[in-house]
């Protein structure tokens, strides 16, 4: 079995947000790069699961972003990857990026590709669903569980107040979140092997973007909190009734 | 015209969708042209309501299949049904089902997409869709620059509005592809308003100590009518179960009211959280970095602060 996992670049979760020239541009002064979370903890960590499971399991890493992107598709090297490649293509359209994952995975006929749920700068939860409409294979969004038997599998993924199982068969889209698998952090011997895995480059194929940012905004500042006397309880449902009339 | 995509689950429309109708009827107002609906499969509801929230005509795909959710043969319906219909922008929620389908409908229409949309698109120059990025901490405006558009709304962020209209109801023929997936089982959570769903929540952290000390916010919510959940440490921890946690990791929230008791604020916790529209905050520890996001706060023993604040709600609706 074949698998693809998806590996985007994104800020800390704890980085601080600012943007510069005139809130065009994200301010990437000082920030700590780490992989996509949902990529990392949950895509990423269930593929090697299945590696361990059965060894003929081939993970290849996908990341669509220029040379600075490459410290992070090594850590994911390291953690458990077998070989990687990088589109070399910078834009944050996410058409543009799900084209260039489409081309890779057509090329490399997987049979199963993961994405994480969404990504934490962007926030946009798109790609999974648009290699869907692009490869026209299925797409199970939002999962928290994935057993593969053979060439079927079975997924469980989130609906609004509960979770709904399903069965389908190879090849197939993920998109993975919390519960898919468990944190692991790279130990010395996976550094050391993914400095000689294959990181292959491919030049950007894709051009037309179908959207262009045109400018950021951090929320207004909140006026602050309003503390209430811990002894008058009568009085923040008061507040809550007639000024934020929330109750 | 403007197209929404009525979700549903079980035969029931989701109200995530009369929010995504409430907000394509404005759009559509904005723009001087219709807003119509899409319902895929059949429901229990009465389809002329959807009249109500705004929708002039529902556009109903009747056949059954369809009432099973599968991401790749609802895009590849809603995608022909808006070419039949000449949609210029099509409207989903961004919730669980919307997420799933709404890119993959953007590819199949060559249309441009912002999902997680906030506020109305401005028109005026351009198509300008804002949305939150960087887990609410941010928000950024995205220019559409195809003829055809498609967006997913922010849960709770634009409002339901509630009119006297009924819509007129026709049948739409298109081709419904074979699904190839099966759903085996379904586990929902009885009796409880889905977290996402949700108005009021109250949410619990570590300060609390234990599960066994969950009775003094379970009658909070009870007295409220609110629902629960909690942090991080606290369903890893195994005291409530995981599908109430809500931040970075876990489920994204947008309730009217949060009310955070023993939660220190992480800003992972926060990214859960930040969209809500108002804010309290309980602790005992008046440095907690929560009460830099919260509207009201109070400094206090939660052991004593939330009983009194049952009390003051019970008081005030049986006053009331």
């Amino acid at each position: 079995m074949k698998i693809l996992v998806c590996i985007s670049k994104t800020p800390d979760t704890t980085a601080k947000i600012a943007f510069a020239e005139g809130n065009t541009k994200f301010d990437e002064n000082g920030v700590q790069w780490i992989i996509n979370p949902y990529d990392e903890w949950y895509s990423l960590v269930k593929a090697i699961e299945l590696k361990e499971k059965d060894a003929t399991v081939a993970i290849h890493l996908v990341t669509v972003g220029g040379a600075d992107t490459e410290p992070i598709i090594r850590k994911a090297l390291a953690l458990g990857g077998d070989e990687a490649i990088r589109v070399n293509n910078t834009s944050n359209d996410s058409l543009v990026v799900a084209q260039e994952i489409a081309a890779i995975a057509k090329e490399g006929a997987y049979d199963l590709i993961l994405t994480g749920k969404e990504t934490i700068d962007y926030n946009s939860a798109s790609i999974g669903s648009m290699l869907c409409a692009l490869l026209d294979q299925n797409f199970i969004s939002a999962a928290v569980k994935l057993e593969v038997n053979g060439s079927s599998i079975t997924v469980t993924r989130e609906i609004e107040g509960g979770e709904e199982t399903c069965e389908t068969s190879l090849p197939a889209i993920i998109s993975c979140q919390k519960g898919m698998a468990e944190q692991r952090i790279p130990n010395m011997r996976g550094i050391m092997a993914a400095r000689t895995k294959p990181l292959k480059v491919v030049e950007a194929s894709i051009t037309t973007a179908t959207t262009s940012i045109k400018n950021f905004d951090l929320p207004p500042a909140k006026s602050g909190v309003k503390l209430v006397d811990p002894a008058n309880m009568d009085e923040l449902v008061r507040l809550l009734k007639e000024e934020a009339k929330v109750i | 015209m403007v197209l929404i995509y009525i979700d549903q689950d079980d035969q029931e429309i989701k109200k995530a969708s009369y929010e995504a109708i409430s907000y394509g009827a404005a759009l559509a107002k904005q723009l001087g042209t219709s807003a119509e609906a899409l319902l895929l499969g059949t429901v229990k509801d009465n389809i002329a309501d959807l009249g109500k929230y705004g929708a002039s005509k529902v556009h109903q795909v009747n056949n059954i299949a369809l009432n099973s959710f599968d991401a790749r043969v609802n895009a590849n319906v809603i995608a022909e049904a808006a070419k039949a219909l000449g949609a210029s922008v099509v409207i989903f929620a961004h919730n669980v089902n919307g997420k799933a389908i709404a890119p993959a409908v953007s590819v199949k229409l060559g249309a441009g997409i912002v999902t997680g949309a906030c506020a109305l698109p401005k028109t005026d120059v351009g198509f300008v869709v804002t949305k939150t990025v960087f887990s609410g901490k941010a928000f950024a405006s995205i220019q559409i620059d195809t003829p055809v558009k498609v967006i997913s709304i922010n849960q709770n962020s634009f409002g339901i509005e509630v009119g006297d209209g009924s819509a007129t109801v026709a049948n739409l023929d298109v081709a419904v592809p074979t699904s190839s997936i099966k759903i085996t089982s379904v586990d929902k959570i009885q009796g409880e308003v889905p977290l996402t769903e949700a108005s009021l929540v109250v949410s619990g952290g570590r300060g609390l100590k234990g599960p066994e000390n969950w009775g003094i916010l379970l009658d909070l919510a009870k007295a409220l009518g609110a629902s629960t959940a909690c942090s991080r440490p606290v369903s890893d921890s195994d005291w409530r179960p995981h599908h109430e946690h809500v931040g970075q990791t876990g489920l994204q929230i947008a309730p009217n009211l949060y009310i955070a008791i023993g939660i220190s604020g992480a800003i992972q916790h926060l990214a859960g959280v930040n969209r809500s529209k108002t804010i309290v905050v309980i602790n005992k520890d008046p440095e907690a970095p929560f009460f830099k996001a919260a509207d009201y706060g109070v400094v206090g023993d939660a052991f004593e602060v939330v009983p009194a604040l049952t009390a003051a709600i019970l008081k005030s609706k049986g006053g009331a």
